[in-house]
């Protein structure tokens, strides 16, 4: 219903009452999987996302023989909306799991020279595993806000004489030293919103992410969809999205 | 003499027994096993004489010849167009039945009459093979719709949102200054001011997800006179 | 060595304890999610809808599509995103478990899919599947003749136990481990996978046992969608 929504955008009204750059409460439930090394159920509004973290041990990269890895994968359940599909992640999903994991990594959010086990041989993998279990508008910032609280909640799993994983033991929390934040504006009707609803998003022209570190830099930027931003709209954007990002940082990821 | 197990208008459960005896006729969301009546579907026990219906709280809309539906043009082919009324096959509208005047489809293209993405009242005229479930817009209170939102119920709960001779969606039009129509599979169309329309949705939210209780009329006077 | 007491404390014939939830996933027609002990299986279901590829259509009535998996997480060595072999046999197999019970006759040419995902694994994640898929199926008002429950029996060491959990079935002594989902109307037994060695005679008051949690779980499933329904009245 494009049509209903640009209508009630015009009027500078939303659907359910929020002001256009406000975001709609964000929940975040903590440990829901006890077998991961650190989980997360976010809500925001009726979207629901899970992320866990896994931690394996594997090979380094040959041009970072003392850091670990970062994966980030993203699964769009078929449950969660009617346009998901089962089968192989689709774009959609892949540019979720890649943006995400651009915050983090750009961020060095995780300190991956501390997770080296021995050096050019053995370093800790670090496995962002998102699961989209309901949408309704604004996977990115949800995926996004759940990747790095999943992160501040995860622990080290001890190593046993031979270096291999002892399950159920842990040696520490996992060094998470920033929090990157994603806040994604969606333009309808030329007017800029944030936190779009399904209803909301399916109407929007143009979408621009960017995440912001605890500094108010940004670390990264993906703009989506057939759309365009003027200059002065991005700027305008990470005016508001340091701030946006911020709140959204002390409201729900202080640990 | 057989015997109902549970009384009238209580809710009842897919296994359920719900009555018992060789003379009671398991109808609708009912199936018999031996002596016993057994629910199929989460819904409200109605018994009409030797009669045993479960009508259904949840559900996909199972369409039936006469309902009146409100659909959304996905397609506009040659001779007809493809309907979206929330089937797993989407309805198909034949140009004799859209159009009541003569039309030359070598110079006219049923664009004219019906685009794609428009919202339009109809009824069921046949649906005996689900992938071709047929509609028209001729006849009374067929039409194109102009404006306004829709939003989706569950389709056993039309009726609650309808009332007794319209009483319950009479009062929410009155109360929200705002247009409805109801369409048998669930889709409702609304028209008025925008935040009118919004407050008429959340009404009609509250049927959806109370039409099983009891003070539902009140509920919803309620929340009416509230606001505004 | 006798087990003779179990590792958590329960009686030999005690279900570990369980959580219902009825609607989780908003988009989807109907959900519920199902724990049993450490063991965490979320349900959805979309449709009816069209059915592709063709062939799988029936004229005669809808069919049903279970896809079950397991989210990387949910497992202490980490699960690769995607079904694997385990869950494609397991997606058959709890199908084949739901399928008796469904009435879709009313729904042809159309299929009703299911998905059904782990959140947590501590044993028991085909049996917690189908629970928490037999009540999504409910609650989208997919007609069925009841509601389908399940749990796993078996032995562990020298004793037959109710539902195991992990640490039983990695028993150092061994142990054997039946999963069984039942229609209680008529009892029909509709999943059935074991593997182990048992004698036949341990085998039959393994069912006994099962059958029993069976009926024990579809009491809770039913006034599990009785609170939910009452929950609604706000």
């Amino acid at each position: 219903m494009n049509n209903y929504i640009i209508g009630l955008i015009k009027k500078k009204i939303r659907p359910d009452g929020r002001t256009f750059l406000e975001h709609r409460k964000i929940n975040i439930t903590k440990d829901p999987s006890k077998y991961a090394e650190g989980s997360v159920i976010v809500e925001l509004g009726k979207t629901k996302v899970a992320v866990g973290v896994k931690m394996g041990i594997g090979e380094p990269f040959k041009d970072t023989p003392n850091e670990g890895i970062l994966i980030t994968s993203a699964e769009f359940v078929p449950f969660a909306s009617k346009e998901f599909e089962p089968g192989p992640p689709s774009p959609d999903a892949i540019e979720l799991a890649r943006v995400v994991d651009r915050g983090i990594r750009e961020s060095k959010a995780v300190d991956l020279e501390k997770l080296c086990i021995k050096e050019g041989e053995k370093v800790w993998m670090v496995f962002v595993d998102i699961y989209v279990l309901n949408h309704d508008g604004n996977l990115i910032d949800a995926a996004g806000i759940g990747a790095i609280a999943a992160l501040l909640n995860a622990k080290i799993p001890k190593l046993d004489e031979n270096e291999e994983i002892v399950h159920g033991e842990y040696q520490g929390e996992l060094p998470v030293v920033k929090k990157p934040v994603p806040v994604t504006f969606y333009k309808i009707a030329d007017q800029i919103i944030v936190d779009p609803t399904k209803e909301e998003e399916d109407a929007a022209e143009a979408r621009l992410t960017i995440i912001f570190n605890d500094d108010g830099n940004i670390v990264g930027m993906q703009k989506e969809l057939p759309g365009y931003w003027t200059v002065d709209e991005i700027k305008s954007c990470i005016e508001t999205g340091k701030r946006l990002s911020s709140k959204i940082r002390s409201e729900v990821l202080s640990k | 003499m057989g015997e109902v197990l549970f009384q009238e208008g209580d809710i009842v459960l897919p296994g359920d027994t719900v009555a018992k005896g060789m003379d009671l006729l398991p109808a609708r969301g009912t199936y018999r096993d031996g002596e016993e009546i057994v629910a199929t579907n989460i819904g409200i026990l109605k018994r009409r004489d030797n009669i045993i219906n479960v009508i259904p709280l949840f559900g996909p809309y199972v369409p039936r010849v006469g309902d009146q539906v409100i659909g959304k043009v996905i397609e506009v082919g040659y001779s007809h167009w493809v309907v979206d009324i929330g089937t797993p096959y989407p309805a198909v509208l034949l140009v004799k039945d859209g159009v009541s005047e003569y039309v030359d489809l070598e110079k006219v293209s049923l664009d004219r009459f019906y685009k794609k993405g428009d919202l339009i009242v109809a009824r069921i005229l046949k649906k005996e093979d689900p992938t071709f479930i047929r509609i028209t817009t001729r006849g009374p209170g067929l039409k194109k719709l102009t404006g306004g939102k829709i939003i989706e119920i569950t389709p056993y709960k039309i009726p609650r949102l309808i009332g007794k001779e319209g009483s319950m969606v009479n009062m929410i039009k009155n109360k929200t200054n705002t247009n409805i129509i109801a369409g048998q599979n669930g889709w409702v169309w609304i028209s008025g001011d925008p935040l009118d329309e919004l407050k008429a949705a959340k009404a009609i939210e509250i049927i959806e997800n109370q039409a099983h209780t009891q003070g539902l009329t009140e509920k919803v006077e309620k929340f009416l006179g509230g606001e505004k | 060595m006798s087990y003779e007491k179990r590792f958590d404390g329960r009686a030999f014939d005690e279900l570990r304890p369980i959580d219902i939830k009825i609607g989780v996933i908003k988009n989807a027609k109907g959900s519920a999610m199902f724990k049993i002990g450490d063991t965490i299986a979320i349900a959805g279901v979309m449709g009816p809808k069209e059915v592709h590829p063709k062939h799988l259509r029936n004229p005669e009535k809808g069919i049903l599509q279970v896809h079950y998996d397991m989210m990387s997480f949910s497992v202490s060595d980490r699960a690769r995103p995607g079904p694997d072999r385990r869950d494609i046999e397991l997606s058959k197999v709890i199908k084949n478990a739901l399928e008796p019970a469904l009435i879709l006759n009313d729904l042809p040419e159309t299929g009703v899919y299911l998905y059904v995902y782990i959140l947590q694994a501590n044993a028991g994640t085909r049996c917690a599947a189908v629970c928490a898929s037999s009540l999504a199926l409910a609650h989208a008002g997919i007609p069925m003749k009841d509601l389908v429950p399940a749990v796993a029996a078996g032995k562990v060491a020298d004793k037959i136990v109710l539902d195991l959990s992990k640490e039983e079935e990695d028993h150092p002594e061994g142990a054997t481990d039946m999963a069984i989902a039942m229609v209680p109307r008529g009892e029909k037994i509709t999943l059935l996978t074991m593997d182990g060695n048992i004698s036949d005679k341990e085998l039959r008051q393994a069912l006994e046992y099962a059958k029993k949690g069976c009926m024990q779980i579809y009491k809770l499933q039913k006034e599990a969608l009785r609170k939910f329904l009452k929950g609604e009245e706000k």
